[in-house]
């Protein structure tokens, strides 16, 4: 084969994984935002409503993880290979918190008594599942060490200044997410209150962007070249630019007394779009920093082949499947919509 | 044995690989059973069928959240901590788990919303559409998840470069030996499963003179099928066992408990394998019988475990004792299942104590059924974890020991919290029973409704598109 053609394909591929990852962060996101923002909630009758908002989605919204995790395997097996045992720690807290929050969408409503519990497991397993993915997000920009295919580092180097900053970053980020959801989704005292609290986590989320947009570029000088040499500076500017204008659409819709529903939630998922972008900006083409790109970690072509025929041919399906789910729960939930299947 | 990053890594594997089938064995079976009961309410309009619905329904939302969640925890496994074995096979295995996740967990999650919470939504058509997707996508699920554990028992169609696996055929790689005949088995396993948890619910049910017609109704369901998959259970385990003969003969040895290669091979049915002394210990065996069944020759040659060094072998007392429990309790299914057939002929089903009893008593079977299936399976392949080519030894990932003990602990922990609740809260659904009190909110089958009813003088009595429910008359 020409390399031309392998380079598309990987190329592809990459593209593939990339929306996959969007795709789980923007869905779940939201759901795990409301786990964080669960202990402010003013009692349980509003944690019901806001846990019904998401039940009939959140399994769905999770796939996406697992997508993710499959096609990375399926893929580019050297990354799965080499990521994945150097993130050990922090994935074993993601998963154990994932288990908690996962099964408080059952057991939450099964007895009274028991209810303040899982709500508490539902909380914790949303806050300690995204800081971990926060945590991993950021040790994997600071690069992971490979040696003979296989992981060289420490069970510990995961853990850094940068990666906490990551993790509470996402946490920040995650409830701006699950707050604007629910404006989007509940209606009265709660989505009054959702409103304040989407204002000052979006002032947090603005902080953490500009830190960790002027810390990645000073601990990796490839990066900063990227960004801050010319004329690379003119055609990159518009991301941050977006990100104000976005930020300040997201102000403004949240300012006014009646916002519009579905407006600020999709707003925020611009602005995490566009910090998705300007990561890809920074890392490209690598898959595994510092040095590893994604042709060399791709598997073999008649994996990739066999894969991407499934994958293009289902990923609309896939699509068709979230849009529908959504429309049949459109709409703001009731306070009474039990959890009574 | 030291307790090395590697013997800790197949313990963990195999403590969360065992704990996650539990659910998916139980759920396969469920999704169908609730099709079933869906599509009988649809085709008669008999109350009953939905009110058994519901109540099945939520079980099934308990064990499938437990499922999910232990299923992420499953698919980061090889990546965490057999990343040799990621990177040298996973261009073969990855590409299959990716296809149960495009064909299978989306179909299902997306579903599933609408099944467990979207029936006033979207109506019954469109409810048994979800239903039926939510079925068929936990079969795709067991398509695949099947289909790459036997090419890891039955590896073709690829070929090796720079030391690891390039699919060459994917054809022959889906398709692999194994598969077709493990695939009716695991299928098959989970219905029944399913079968005996009815079963044994709905026993307790009658016993307990609670919502006893549904109880009966679905007791009978139970046994019906019991009668007819328990034998064809057994021929496919039959024939997986002679592909077990031809391409993993050192398995094979080990669950026959066979050391030696000879001509008429007895059939051990009791011995302790002693795996230094390559012998067996209090041997229990009937002449010639090994041969007969394995070969279709009273006197046809078996090859036994010394025809191989000892590192090509795998333990054999796991494979040995674990194989002999599965086969005990098919057989146990099937004898309920038959004499379900006696006992409904004399119009005793419902009042033999001895009979419920023993139901209630199997509950748990299907269980232990695959729990030992698989370890007989799994263990049997050892020291592989690509039958031949690669070994369990080469195949761990270069992560500390102290790593794999805390996230043993953790997942032990967490599952030993989970599965706790969870039980806990089975069993008080299932203490609850059928929920008669709560009134129907959507649309009634077209069968019900008042321009149609007269129609179907019987089922008309006993639902009313508004009326409250009333309990079936007794058949």
């Amino acid at each position: 084969m020409s390399p031309e053609i392998s380079f598309d394909i990987t190329f592809v591929w990459a593209g593939v994984i990339a929306f996959t990852v969007i795709m789980y962060v923007l869905l779940d996101g939201f759901d795990l935002g409301l786990g964080v923002l669960f202990p402010w909630l003013r009692d349980e009758r509003q944690r019901d409503t806001a846990m019904n908002s998401v039940a009939p989605i959140w399994d769905f919204n999770e796939t996406w993880l697992v997508l993710g995790g499959a096609g990375l395997f399926g893929a580019f097996p050297l990354a799965y290979a080499t990521l994945l045992p150097a993130f050990y720690l922090p994935l074993l807290i993601m998963l154990i918190a994932l288990v908690f929050r996962g099964v408080a969408f059952e057991f939450r409503f099964k007895v009274d008594k028991h209810k303040p519990f899982w709500s508490g497991s539902f909380f914790l397993g949303s806050f300690f599942a995204t800081f971990a993915q926060g945590m991993v997000l950021g040790s994997f920009v600071q690069g992971v060490p490979v040696e003979n295919r296989q992981y060289a580092g420490g069970a510990f180097d995961w853990l850094t200044p940068f990666s906490l900053a990551t993790g509470a970053a996402l946490v920040a980020g995650y409830a701006l997410l699950g707050a604007t959801w629910l404006v989007a989704k509940t209606s009265g005292a709660l989505q009054g209150w959702a409103k304040g609290v989407a204002m000052r986590l979006l002032l947090a989320v603005l902080a953490f962007m500009a830190v960790v947009s002027l810390w990645v570029p000073l601990m990796d000088a490839t990066i900063a070249e990227r960004w801050f040499s010319w004329p690379n500076l003119l055609y990159l500017s518009p991301v941050p630019l977006l990100v104000a204008a976005t930020a300040g659409a997201l102000w403004l819709e949240l300012r006014r007394p009646s916002p519009r529903r579905y407006r600020p939630f999709f707003l925020a998922m611009g602005m995490f779009l566009l910090g998705f972008l300007g990561l890809a900006i920074s890392l490209w083409p690598n898959l595994i920093p510092p040095e590893i790109s994604i042709y060399e970690a791709a598997a073999p072509r008649s994996s990739q082949v066999f894969l991407l025929v499934g994958m293009l041919a289902l990923l609309p399906v896939l699509l068709a499947y979230v849009a529908y789910t959504y429309w049949v729960f459109r709409g703001p939930v009731a306070e009474d919509e039990g959890y009574h299947h | 044995m030291e307790l090395d990053a590697l013997l800790l890594s197949r313990i963990q594997f195999a403590f969360v690989v065992s704990f996650h089938i539990l659910f998916p064995a139980f759920t396969i079976g469920l999704a169908s059973w609730l099709w079933m009961l869906e599509a009988m309410w649809l085709w008669t309009g008999r109350a009953i069928y939905r009110q058994l619905f519901r109540f099945w329904v939520k079980l099934f939302a308990v064990s499938f959240g437990m499922g999910v969640v232990s299923g992420i925890i499953m698919s980061y496994q090889f990546g965490t901590n057999w990343s040799r074995f990621s990177d040298i096979a996973g261009p073969v295995v990855g590409p299959l788990m990716q296809y149960e996740v495009l064909t299978a967990f989306f179909m299902e999650a997306a579903f599933l919303g609408i099944m467990l919470f979207g029936w006033s939504r979207v109506g019954n058509a469109l409810h048994f559409v979800a239903t039926s997707m939510v079925a068929l996508g936990t079969v795709l699920s067991t398509f695949w998840i099947i289909s790459t554990n036997s090419w890891m028992q039955t590896p073709v169609g690829f070929a090796m470069e720079d030391g690891r696996f390039v699919p060459v055929d994917w054809w022959q790689i889906v398709f692999n030996p194994s598969f077709p005949n493990r695939l009716a088995h695991m299928v098959l396993a989970a219905y029944l499963t399913t079968c005996f948890v009815v079963a044994g619910v709905s026993a307790w049910h009658i016993w307990k003179r609670k919502a006893p017609d549904h109880a009966r109704l679905a007791f009978s369901m139970a046994m019906w099928f019991a009668a007819i998959v328990a034998p064809m259970q057994i021929v496919a385990g039959d024939l997986n066992g002679l592909t077990v003969l031809e391409h993993q003969p050192t398995k094979l040895a080990a669950i026959e408990g066979h050391w030696e290669t000879r001509a008429g091979a007895p059939l051990i049915l009791f011995a302790v394998p002693d795996a230094a002394e390559e012998r067996n210990a209090y041997e229990l065996a009937i002449p010639k019988l090994g041969s007969l069944i394995l070969v279709h020759d009273p006197n046809g040659v078996v090859r036994g475990l010394k025809e191989w060094p000892r590192e090509d072998r795998p333990p054999v007392l796991i494979p040995f004792f674990s194989f002999r429990i599965m086969v005990a309790i098919g057989f146990a299914m099937l004898f309920v299942g038959w004499m379900s057939l006696w006992l409904r002929r004399k119009g005793r089903l419902y009042d033999s104590r001895w009979f419920l009893l023993l139901c209630m008593a199997l509950t748990p079977s299907g269980f232990i059924a695959v729990l030992t299936g698989w370890a007989t399976a799994e263990v049997g392949r050892q020291p592989w974890v690509v039958y031949g080519h690669l070994r369990t030894a080469d195949a761990v990932s270069p992560i500390p020991v102290e790593s794999v003990a805390t996230s043993l602990t953790a997942f032990f922990l967490a599952y030993m919290a989970i599965f706790g609740a969870g039980t806990y809260y089975m069993l008080r659904l299932i203490a609850g029973g059928p929920d008669l009190a709560t009134p129907w909110e959507a649309p009634t089958p077209r069968a019900t409704r008042a321009d149609q009813r007269p129609k179907r003088p019987l089922s008309a009595l006993d639902e009313r598109p508004d009326s409250p429910e009333s309990p079936e008359p007794a058949r």
